[in-house]
């Protein structure tokens, strides 16, 4: 409670600094502002950051040693008080700066600019932070479960009286098929529907699909996963597997991968069709004024040259299926199990991930560990499909820029 | 430079008249961009479109091959006569049109392919080869009427945009010239070339002339002077003078012509 009365009280010192900071400059300009080398709003804010900004480096500090667990609870109070100090003094430090030939433009440009940078910086360690707790988690994991068996185990079956088996090959299975399910249905539709939009319909027939498509990409998964449970789940269970005697699952792989694939089609249009459009007209052009039909000079002038961009956007909606759940967990079931029949259930890593950590969970055993190991594992995956998509669509840039 | 004995041997007579046209306006929406254009432009000659920007001297180049066909607000009205035959009648695929009708592009822009897939494009759509020598043939046949072959013959599987900018526009001269086409239009062609590659390409339109009639939009005067036997000056729209080079350039007849050429308008 104190902390967070310090933090409102700095920030009402730091407008009383900015306010006591613009009337003394200019009181000190005399008639002529000009005299001064920055505008008086400038002095303001000077003495304004200067008074937030020591005290929010205070509490910084303060919340960062309390969960490091140097700080005890008890010591609020003092950094509270502490807090408040630096800013007053802050404040008064800036306040005795003001004068005619005190650079404030630049100060506060300084400070903005360390500002901008920190910013950019809490984004950076927060990754940093996240990869380091799945990696410390992991390596817990693998002190109590023979790695072997983890990467190369055919048997997942957790049983939290102890001697599960552990094994990642049939969730990633299941991943990587739901995955390619879903690729198989987003990429062609996507990327024709993207074709159509750039180099077929009108520009009024333009704006109203593309907004249409886009609607969907607004959908939340698990409402898509309600579709895929009580829809198309029954849907191909009725009509496709009982009759070919495949399975009588209600949830499938193939369910799973067809909604999966809806949900990406926005994804891999909306990006096809920026890259497409950055394909310059002359291109178009020449290949119109050689002779090529429209669908001539989309197969082999327009598609080729947009085939890196394109690759990129591919790559990035498999990441996006890798990384999906709750379409998994209510479409394509729950068991784990390694089959080439796509009417089965199955089961993906994420879905294991959330119910290995749902529930009592004693963080010590191996049954809740390996949680993190499979999120190290799916975030090794999705993280190489970006670094290799971000160089394709570089590398696309670099060619027409 | 400018040889006037050659017009000689390209006496004038009415079969040559390769593309007729008639009474063409053209539409950009409400603008009315083209002006009851008459022109007889004949074949085996290079006949320059000079004029201040805007005139639309481009636009009726586009108008020859129906490229104005893809900007949705443009409407053309009028006739041209490629060979006797209205390019405009429903009959008329622009496809073909534009497989007789060649075209060069203000900026060079070969395709993101091998230099050699860039020269076979046009006749591997049209079927001009039966066999993979005969395609071989009509490249090399291409690349040496675009006074290229020498610099890339051994380099034909290389990418066509890692060219110089000159050798790109020759190699886009190569891509037209290869669907051995009956007419080539060149929309400003050098305006993005240095000098030493635009005196290339002017050099190389003289040889073209001897296969085919060439039609070049040009800003520059003196380009038009030195490389057409005829040339029609735009202005606003309308087609103010037509005639032979030396006549425009010496002689005109009109006083907008005059102004244009001595540098007051325009």
């Amino acid at each position: 409670m104190p902390l967070s009365w310090a933090f409102f009280a700095s920030f009402l010192l730091a407008a009383a600094g900015y306010i006591l900071g613009r009337s003394r400059a200019f009181a000190t300009a005399g008639p002529d502002a000009r005299a001064l080398h920055s505008r008086p709003t400038y002095h303001g804010t000077s003495v304004g950051l200067m008074a937030l900004l020591p005290s929010l480096g205070v509490l910084a500090v303060a919340a960062i040693l309390r969960m490091a667990g140097v700080l005890t609870d008890e010591t609020g109070p003092v950094v509270g008080i502490l807090a408040l100090v630096a800013a007053v003094i802050g404040l008064g430090l800036g306040v005795t700066r003001i004068g005619r030939q005190y650079q404030a433009r630049n100060a506060v440009e300084r400070m903005v600019l360390g500002l901008l940078m920190l910013c950019s910086l809490i984004a950076i360690v927060t990754t940093l932070g996240i990869v380091l707790s799945l990696v410390f988690e992991t390596g817990r994991f693998f002190q109590v479960y023979d790695w072997k068996t983890f990467f190369f185990g055919t048997e997942w079956t957790p049983r939290f009286q102890g001697n599960s088996q552990l094994g990642i090959l049939p969730l990633l299975w299941g991943t990587l098929y739901v995955s390619a399910i879903a690729l198989l249905v987003a990429v062609p539709i996507g990327l024709f529907a993207a074709v159509y939009m750039s180099e077929y319909a009108s520009r009024w027939v333009r704006g109203f699909v593309k907004p249409a498509i886009e609607v969907l990409a607004g959908i939340p998964t698990i409402v898509y996963g309600l579709f895929a449970l009580i829809t198309v789940g029954p849907l191909l269970r009725d009509y496709f597997a009982q009759p070919l005697g495949l399975g009588n699952s209600g949830t499938s792989v193939l369910t799973a991968g067809l909604v999966m694939g809806i949900m990406l089609i926005p994804f891999v249009s909306s990006l096809s069709d920026d890259i497409i459009n950055a394909v310059p007209q002359s291109l178009r052009d020449g290949a119109l004024g050689l002779g090529s039909t429209p669908s001539e000079t989309v197969r082999q002038v327009v598609l080729p040259a947009a085939l890196p961009g394109i690759v990129g956007a591919v790559l990035l909606a498999a990441s996006r299926a890798i990384g999906e759940t709750m379409i998994v967990v209510l479409g394509a079931g729950a068991a784990a199990q390694m089959s080439l029949n796509p009417l089965e259930a199955m089961t993906t890593i994420t879905v294991k991930i959330v119910s290995q950590l749902t529930g009592d969970s004693d963080f010590n055993s191996p049954e809740t560990l390996v949680a993190f190991a499979l999120g190290l594992t799916l975030f090794v995956i999705t993280l190489a499909l970006n670094v290799v998509a971000l160089i394709i669509v570089r590398k696309y840039r670099e060619q027409y820029e | 430079m400018y040889d006037t004995n050659r017009r000689v041997e390209n006496a004038v007579t009415p079969k040559d008249i390769k593309i007729q046209a008639r009474k063409v306006q053209v539409f950009y929406g409400d603008k009315h961009a083209l002006k009851d254009v008459d022109v007889d432009i004949l074949d085996k000659t290079v006949t320059a479109f000079i004029g201040p920007s805007g005139c639309g001297k481009s636009t009726f180049l586009r108008c020859i091959n129906r490229m104005n066909d893809t900007i949705p607000i443009a409407r053309v009205e009028g006739e041209i006569l490629l060979d006797g035959e209205d390019v405009y009648d429903r009959r008329v695929d622009p496809v073909q049109l534009r497989a007789k009708v060649g075209m060069v592009f203000q900026k060079p822009n070969p395709f993101p392919k091998s230099i050699y897939d860039n020269v076979a494009y046009g006749p591997r759509i049209h079927g001009l080869s039966r066999n993979r020598a005969e395609l071989d043939g009509i490249v090399e046949g291409a690349l040496r009427g675009a006074a290229l072959w020498n610099e890339v013959k051994d380099r034909l599987s290389e990418p066509g945009t890692g060219l110089s900018g000159g050798q790109q526009q020759r190699l886009c001269i190569a891509r037209a010239v290869a669907t051995s086409p009956e007419v080539l239009l060149m929309d400003e062609p050098c305006s993005a070339l240095d000098p030493i590659a635009t005196a290339q390409v002017e050099e190389l339109i003289e040889e073209l002339r001897e296969q085919f009639s060439v039609v070049i939009v040009t800003h520059s005067m003196q380009q038009a002077a030195r490389v057409s036997q005829k040339t029609a000056f735009f202005h606003l729209g309308n087609l103010v003078e037509y005639g032979d080079t030396d006549d425009i350039f010496t002689r005109p007849k009109d006083s907008r012509t005059e102004a244009y050429i001595s540098g007051r308008i325009g």
